[in-house]
């Protein structure tokens, strides 16, 4: 700690800061425009400038750090003053189009104009006008806003690892740009929207929508892949319009993925609003809710519960799975599961699918062993913070990848493409680097627990971590999940455990075993394998790939038109919230269960939400904290005999702009995966 | 709009390869070694005008790809350095580029009419180049000589104590591709103080 004063008043301070976050933890507010707390300094917008005795200029606050002693002053006639100098410089080549310009109302230039902005302008001369850029189906420019503070440079460099922008020439023909204008092809570019604190880039689909004070915020947290960052849903009216990161320093800092940020306009694109069932001639017509009340009843009447199963998607919440497999428990079914892919986890075994370290344990981590994850667009948030981690190590920090080699931004070293190459890590080089590491982190991608040998993988590479591991406190093994919902299915017991050793319920699926197939959200089963004999009833809130073989339809609501509780990858719970209400021929799934038992006279042991919950509160303890995660140890695998295969281990996401019924029918979605998803054949 | 050498050229012009030739590639390998694995971007500049050399005097786009993918950096970091300093082209120069100072010193030793004077002669504007690819003219701030202002470089030579006249005869020598003498145009040797 070191003692400053700021303006005659002392205060302790740590040892190593800027007087601008000096000021910042005080209280004090300092403008600034190139200034970010998570980026690097780079001290060339120069409105932080502060009085500093013994200084005859003013020193710019961000770049100078606190030393014993200091004294600063932050509100003197010399300060303001050249606070409004830089202004007006800053204000010559700005163009005054702030009632056009999309970032009004929420503008850094827009609001410290209105402190230290002198009114009237005393340039006569002309002012630059700069081209604008085309920088994809995401990002609008209009670079003559642009003060060149740099903030969306430095991010693309040091935050989301593309480095694909940069600034050119100088002096007055300074422009903000792109190699040859390519577009930024990043997972992550979206945040440059939330850091130009002018209207030089600003959100292509939010253009001209809407003015921020007009909108209706509400914290929630995003289902598009399993991070669960905190989100912030903007909307109006019944339609949400963008999404926001909000802070959260366990989670996602400050960043949000591209899909997170652009994919809600999918909400309003081809939803379920009625019932549908199939006529005689096999096409899907609208149908009441006795008529389809009443094809249920027989159906599961008139089947052995033995003929019957379900299965969940990926991105369902905990609530709605929990009045599924309460309803499916009141007439007996035991056939269900929640793994379309058949990822392998061990039951009753929380370790075997979280990420045990937390998101935050990356930052601690000495040593880093992908296997068979396509991180960068499994969870671009994780990319992004193994990312810093390595590049905080001066390039010390070892990252070994067994899998595919997919493009990630840092290096790493390849083992190899098939699961043979684990056994690189297991001897020789490898083996005495993963011993001197303190603090090793294993990350397990879907892509290898759903591979064939998952199991082999999972016990090859839980066996190495525990042979390796001294530190007691550190639990480096993960599991990096994918799909929002999966930990809460999981959680739930959502699957039979009957069914894991032998054949999985996907698998009896597809023989055809099963007279009736319940899918709540499921739509990335292979369809065209369900033989046509089984009768499937879809419950979903999107015409996505299950509704052509559907043969009866239920709508239900989407995440945004209820609260659920969803668990991210770490195990943590996590609420998102209700931003507007499903249409009225639309049912919340807990509320058609329920309306559907009393139909067949059945006693579910809920009557409302409020029961449910605290029924599955009841049952599953942790689900009730929310936000915290609990740790849960190890278990050391048995002694195996190790059938590793050449196969290259590939992700399970091909595609990072679709991986679920929303982000497949948005627009935005499919216009990112036309221009930047190249082509396989 | 005004042209610039700084601009990137047209299509047309665009070489469509670049590579180092045998010489220049077992430079730019020892330019790379002479700094830190980490920092490979220190190498950008001179490997940079070892490609302006080669290409007559300046860099396609092709050059700003190849010595990304040489140093393994991305192109725009290449493309930043190459539009930020005035010594590198971004299109054709000519067999003569001229580059007139108009700093302060220069400028009230009427470099201005200098200026004028090769615009005239060569018929071009700044930034341009002649249609017989001989001469393009540059504007370019203070090259250090401002002792024996007014001061003019013509590819890598400096030509001082210029006067409208000394700049016809050397601009009508360049056309004929004859030898003019290096250095103060005046009686001067170099630098040292005039009799008057």
């Amino acid at each position: 700690m070191v003692q400053i004063f700021i303006n005659g008043k002392p205060f302790k301070v740590d040892e190593g800061i800027t007087v601008i976050q000096a000021c910042e933890d005080v209280g004090i507010e300092i403008p600034r425009f190139c200034y970010h707390e998570k980026l690097s300094i780079a001290g060339n917008c120069r409105m932080c400038l502060v009085e500093m005795e013994n200084s005859q200029k003013p020193v710019a606050s961000c770049a100078m750090p606190v030393a014993e002693g200091m004294k600063i002053k932050t509100d003197t006639e010399m300060v303001v003053k050249a606070r409004k100098g830089v202004m007006e410089f800053l204000l010559i080549n700005h163009p005054l189009d702030c009632p056009i310009c999309d970032q009004g109302g929420e503008c850094d230039l827009q609001d410290q104009a209105m402190a230290y902005g002198s009114g009237i302008s005393r340039f006569v001369e002309h002012k630059r006008a700069v081209k604008d850029k085309n920088l994809g189906p995401l990002i609008k420019t209009h670079m003559t806003r642009c003060i060149h503070c740099t903030r969306c440079v430095r991010f693309a460099e040091e935050i989301s690892g593309n480095q694909q922008l940069g600034t050119i020439g100088r002096g007055e023909d300074t422009e903000i740009t792109s190699f040859l204008e390519k577009s930024i092809d990043s997972e992550m570019s979206g945040n440059i929207i939330d850091l130009c604190p002018v209207g030089a880039l600003t959100s292509k689909p939010y253009a001209y929508v809407a003015r921020p004070w007009e909108l209706k915020k509400t914290q929630s947290i995003d289902v598009f892949d399993a991070v669960g960052s905190n989100i912030r849903l903007d909307s109006k009216g019944d339609k949400i319009l963008r999404v926001l990161p909000r802070i959260n320093e366990d989670i996602n800092d400050e960043w949000i993925s591209d899909k997170t940020r652009f994919a809600y306009d999918g909400l309003n694109h081809q939803r379920i609003d009625r019932y549908y069932s199939r006529d005689l001639n096999g096409k899907l017509t609208e149908d009441s809710e006795e008529g389809v009340f009443e094809i249920l009843r027989s159906k599961f009447s008139n089947t052995k519960t033995k003929k019957i199963a379900s299965v969940v998607g990926n991105t369902v919440d905990c609530e709605s799975i929990y009045a599924l497999k309460t309803f499916l428990k009141t007439i007996g079914v035991e056939n269900f599961d929640c793994r379309q892919d058949e990822s392998f986890f061990i039951p009753n075994n929380r370790s075997s699918y979280l990420f045990n370290s937390k998101i935050s344990g990356i930052d601690e981590s000495d040593f880093c062993v992908l296997v068979g994850s396509d991180i960068k667009k499994e969870a671009p948030i994780l990319s992004a913070r193994v990312r810093q981690r390595f590049l905080n190590s001066d390039f010390s920090y070892p990252i070994l990848r067994v899998g595919s080699r997919h493009n990630v931004n840092f290096d790493v070293d390849d083992l190899g493409l098939g699961s043979t190459s684990l056994k690189k890590l297991s001897s020789g080089k490898y083996l005495s680097l993963l011993k001197k590491s303190k603090k090793p982190l294993f990350i397990l991608g879907q892509g290898a627990m759903c591979s064939k040998i998952g199991e082999q993988i999972y016990n090859f590479c839980l066996n190495l971590y525990l042979k390796v591991s001294k530190d007691q406190s550190w639990n480096g093994f993960n599991v990096l999940q994918t799909f929002s919902g999966r930990v809460g299915a999981l959680d739930l017991g959502f699957f039979n455990e009957s069914n894991m050793k032998s054949k999985s319920v996907i698998k009896k699926i597809y023989q055809g075993e099963y007279d009736v197939l319940f899918l709540m959200s499921a739509d990335d089963l292979d369809f065209g394998k369900i033989p046509s004999k089984t009768f499937v009833i879809y419950q979903g809130h999107h015409g996505d790939k299950a509704v052509s073989r559907a043969d009866l339809i239920l709508p239900t609501s989407c995440f945004t038109e209820k609260e659920g509780i969803y668990v991210n990858l770490e195990g943590r719970p996590q609420l998102s919230r209700q931003v507007k209400l499903p249409l009225p021929s639309v049912d919340h799934s807990w509320n058609f269960f329920l309306k559907f038992s009393d139909y067949l006279e059945l006693k579910m042991n809920f009557k409302n939400f409020e029961e449910l919950r605290k029924n599955m509160f009841s049952e599953y303890r942790f689900l009730s904290k929310l936000n915290e995660i609990q740790s849960y140890e190890l278990v050391q695998p048995k002694k195996y005999k190790y059938n590793f295969v050449e196969d290259e281990i590939f992700s399970n996401i091909d595609n990072f702009y679709m991986t679920d019924s929303v982000s497949r029918n948005s627009p935005t979605m499919s216009n990112c995966s036309l221009a930047f998803q190249k082509k396989s054949l | 709009m005004e042209k610039s050498f700084k601009k990137i050229a047209e299509e047309l012009i665009q070489p469509k390869k670049f590579a180092f030739d045998k010489d220049n590639l077992s430079k730019a390998n020892k330019i790379v070694q002479m700094y830190p694995k980490n920092f490979k971007e220190s190498s950008i500049m001179p490997l940079l005008t070892l490609a302006q050399e080669q290409n007559n005097g300046w860099i396609p786009k092709k050059a700003i790809e190849y010595i990304s993918k040489f140093l393994k950096v991305s192109e725009i970091r290449v493309l930043e350095l190459a539009t930020f300093y005035s010594m590198y082209n971004l299109s054709p120069i000519g067999k003569y580029h001229i580059e007139v100072c108009t700093t302060s010193p220069c400028m009230l030793r009427g470099a201005d009419s200098i200026m004028l004077k090769c615009k005239e002669k060569l018929g071009i504007n700044i930034g341009e180049l002649s249609k017989d690819k001989k001469f393009s003219i540059n504007h370019v701030e203070c090259l250090g000589a401002c002792v024996n202002a007014p001061v003019i470089k013509i590819n890598k030579d400096y030509y001082e104590d210029i006067t409208i006249n000394t700049c016809e005869e050397i601009l009508n020598k360049l056309n004929n591709n004859k030898k003019i003498k290096v250095g103060p145009q005046s009686s001067r040797k170099a630098s040292e103080p005039t009799k008057s």
